[in-house]
């Protein structure tokens, strides 16, 4: 696909989800008192996604408090619904409803996983966030999705971890990690012939570590694919993991949150000194780097600027939000016709509030 | 421009991830050093006993003389700094535009360093009480005809390392005579003496593999300490918090030190003035044994004005210049934060800026990237004021009326403890007072160390644990 087609899909996406929020028959009851008090038609005056920021920023308090069913639009009224969270160690957690999304932006990314590494029909084993998150539900059906396996999970609290690192209980902190990587490794030996991995970087370099110190290692454990995702994801980090943890396993970095859906990443690896390069699933969603300053203006590609996502699918439009991280602005690959991000990392002016690195 | 490289059991590693160390003054880039991560120390710690191993095959003589060796080296020798090369003077000058320590306090600071490998026998000996250094490597032996065991409580030592004072190194270089290994974290600001010293001990033939550095940020400390059996780290208030009572880390933070002087010497005290200064300037006022607070129950508004009126002549020079005695503030915002922070202290009743009426200008300067705060002595009416307990990594002190009785109840923990006092009574308080680590009976300053004695716990017993053995032939 050319960047001009990507780019004439896009608009056309955009126009189609914004006439589907902002009918009153099919939209969502925020979108349409929004509408109603802007005074102007979003249906008539979106005409591409470039028209987009006539929304400006979306805004993170949106999102918290409830009811969230003015989040539910009309045309998916009576379908099961769900709640995925997001932040809410302290306060009120930003809360996004999804029917299919999940699923859907899962099954886009299984497309991208090789299934030499990744075989169809293995079992999965699931060490990271779960609880109100989407994630553990996300990777369950990627393991169902691919062909009918199983994935076994292991429940990880971060909001808990964060309030650990905050008042310094390190010890907490440490029993807390090896609790997690205890249940790990029981999954891993219970003879499950569990061969695909989702781990945070934290977690997958724990559980590394503890299976060399027991004589083994990830590889021989029986995982050949791993799928990662953070902010301490660095190309250091991404080199440390292949050369030092990994024993030959595959892992692929990945980039998403529960409000806009799993960005992939383009190959990385010695030849491009292990730098990550994130791709938001287009059109579905859009990643975008904007500058510090004026945040309707992208930067140069190369220059560094603030992650702004846009999600645009049938169950949540989500204009313009400004995500909290930072990193540079990606020119388009081959396998991804449009801009991506890389070295992401804290947006620098949240950077000494945010705990990272927390699973 | 020079690269540091993470030293990986003596190997360098080449991290894709570098800080860049800056000129304090022209924020000019130094040098790149490579950013280590966690995950790699704790992969590198499974193979910590061979650094003992490597070094428990030279006895601890030979160390001995290695280390001396390498005490000339890093004092006179040009030696390798990650991809290029470092003389003396090259050393100093690195040093002090990434500290803001004038280059006269890097030379004094070469040469503490210097004197403690020269010395090292004497300081091993006191250390150990004069223990056969054979006993050490054997880990058990007999002294004067009873049987001893000394098991070392870890093959190699963690050293998260700070940015203020090169000073501070004199505490772990004792490490290696000991025939542990090295796991050092260097300060941000100052990767240059851990560095320097890993290639002096080498050139002087400590095996390469005994000896680790790995620069980075927290999660690279957090690893160390994590990782290491004994560790010692260096930080502020909280760090001492946090790790007290923990057996394996030894956590270095501010000194609070003062100088007391008693109801029988008060009333001369002009006499005592030099010892004061020194105390309260030496290296800048940056090292924990830099004098915080002078106590007396009379006279202190005179002894503060008449501090005050020597330490205001010290301004900002060059850091060149051969009677430079300030060092900058190096880490954007933190002098405008400590200026803050005792201008909101003044607020206090009783509490007053005694320099402040002699210096006639502000006591934050800026210039061009670099910040100063210029010497401050602040008078205390009382031991309550809460400015009373604090320390800052500048020339300031307090000077604080307190009655000699109540004195060692109010002064708080105080790591060097300068009593001027010939009172009987007074000094035998002082003697068994437990919050006080180094006592000084007499006009000593605060900054004068004994090398032979230990400095806030004995390393010896930090690294090793005196236990019963016995065996019998078989």
């Amino acid at each position: 696909m050319s960047a001009q087609t990507a780019r004439d899909r896009l608009d056309a996406w955009v126009r189609e989800i914004v006439d589907w929020h902002f009918d009153p028959a099919t939209g969502c009851p925020f979108w349409l008192e929004f509408a109603a008090n802007a005074g102007w038609d979003p249906r008539r005056e979106i005409a591409g996604f470039a028209d987009l920021r006539r929304f400006g920023s979306f805004e993170d308090e949106w999102l918290r408090g409830g009811p969230v069913q003015r989040w539910i639009p009309r045309g998916l009224a009576g379908k099961p619904v769900f709640v995925f969270e997001t932040g809410g160690t302290t306060g009120v957690p930003k809360t996004r409803v999804a029917f299919e999304d999940f699923r859907i932006d899962y099954e886009l990314f299984s497309a991208t996983l090789p299934d030499e590494y990744f075989p169809k029909g293995s079992n999965w084993l699931m060490l990271g966030p779960s609880g109100p998150r989407r994630l553990r539900l996300a990777v369950e059906h990627l393991a169902q999705y691919r062909g009918g396996g199983i994935c076994f999970c292991v429940d990880l609290d971060p909001r808990w971890v964060i309030k650990l690192i905050k008042k310094g209980w390190n010890e907490h902190l440490q029993a807390y990690k090896d609790h997690v990587i205890d249940q790990g490794v029981t999954i891993l030996q219970a003879g499950h012939d569990i061969r695909c991995l989702f781990a945070t970087p934290k977690l997958l370099e724990a559980l590394a570590l503890r299976l060399e110190s027991m004589g083994t290692t990830i590889r021989k454990a029986g995982i050949t694919g791993i799928f990662s995702g953070g902010t301490e994801f660095t190309p250091q980090w991404n080199r440390f993991a292949h050369e030092e943890l990994l024993d030959g396993a595959y892992m692929t970095p990945t980039y998403g949150n529960t409000l806009m859906g799993l960005a992939a990443s383009a190959p990385s690896g010695p030849h491009n000194d292990y730098k990550i390069a994130y791709y938001a699933p287009q059109p579905r969603a859009v990643i975008e780097v904007v500058d510090f300053d004026d945040r309707g203006r992208l930067v140069e590609h190369g220059q560094t600027g603030r992650v702004k996502l846009t999600t645009l699918t049938k169950e949540f439009f989500m204009p313009g939000f400004l995500e909290r991280d930072e990193g540079e602005r990606e020119p388009a690959c081959d396998r991804y016709p449009w801009d991506g991000v890389s070295g992401v990392r804290p947006y620098r002016g949240f950077a000494s509030t945010t705990t990272v690195g927390v699973y | 421009m020079l690269h540091l490289p993470v030293l990986r059991w003596g190997q360098p590693y080449t991290s894709l991830d570098v800080d860049p160390v800056v000129h304090f003054a022209t924020g000019e880039p130094i040098a790149n050093v490579s950013r280590a991560n966690g995950g790699l120390i704790q992969r590198d710690m499974r193979k910590a006993s061979r650094a003992r191993d490597v070094l428990r095959e030279i006895p601890v003589d030979e160390l001995i003389a290695r280390v001396g060796k390498a005490g000339e080296l890093y004092m006179n020798g040009t030696l390798p700094m990650g991809d290029g090369t470092q003389t003396p003077d090259e050393f100093v000058r690195a040093q002090s535009a990434s500290t803001g320590l004038p280059e006269r306090m890097c030379r004094a600071n070469m040469k503490k360093n210097s004197f403690v490998l020269a010395e090292m026998r004497g300081i091993l000996t006191s250390l150990t009480r004069g223990l056969q250094f054979d006993i050490l490597t054997r880990g058990h032996g007999e002294e004067r005809g009873v049987p001893v065991s000394y098991q070392p409580q870890s093959p190699v030592v963690g050293l998260v390392l700070p940015s203020n004072s090169p000073g501070v190194h004199t505490l772990w270089l004792p490490v290696i005579p000991l025939q542990i290994g090295l796991v050092l974290k260097p300060g941000p600001q100052e990767p240059w003496t851990p560095y320097r010293m890993a290639e002096a001990f080498c050139e002087a033939g400590i095996p390469r593999e005994a000896i680790s550095v790995y620069p980075g940020q927290g999660d690279v400390g957090a690893a160390v300490l994590e990782s290491c059996g004994r560790s010692l780290i260096f930080g502020g208030t909280a760090t001492v918090d946090r790790y007290r009572g923990n057996p394996a880390v030894q956590a270095h933070g501010p000194g609070f030190s003062k100088i007391l002087i008693g109801d029988d010497q008060v009333d001369r005290w002009e006499q005592f003035l030099d010892v004061m200064v020194d105390s309260v300037l030496l290296n800048s006022g940056r090292s924990c044994i830099n004098c915080s607070g002078i106590w007396a129950s009379r006279h202190t508004r005179d002894i503060a004005d008449a501090l005050a009126r020597r330490v205001v002549a010290v301004r900002p020079l060059p850091p060149d210049h051969p009677e430079s005695s300030l060092a900058a503030f190096t880490v954007p915002g933190v002098a405008d934060a400590i200026s803050k922070e005792i201008d909101a202290d003044l607020q206090t009743s009783g509490v007053t800026d005694v320099t402040a009426q002699h210096r006639g200008d502000a006591r934050l300067i800026k210039e061009d990237r670099a910040d100063y705060l210029l010497p401050t002595v602040v008078h205390c009416d009382s031991p309550e004021a809460a400015i009373a307990r604090k320390e800052y990594m500048f020339p300031f002190v307090t000077v604080v009326q307190c009655p000699e009785r109540t004195m060692l109840d109010a002064i708080g923990p105080t790591l060097v403890c300068s009593a001027i006092t010939c009172n009987g009574a007074f000094r035998r308080s002082l003697l068994d007072a437990v919050h006080i680590d180094r006592l000084n009976l007499g006009p000593v300053p605060t900054t004068q160390l004994n090398w032979l004695q230990p400095h806030e716990g004995n390393l010896v017993e930090f690294l090793f644990r005196a236990r019963a053995f016995q065996s019998a032939d078989l």
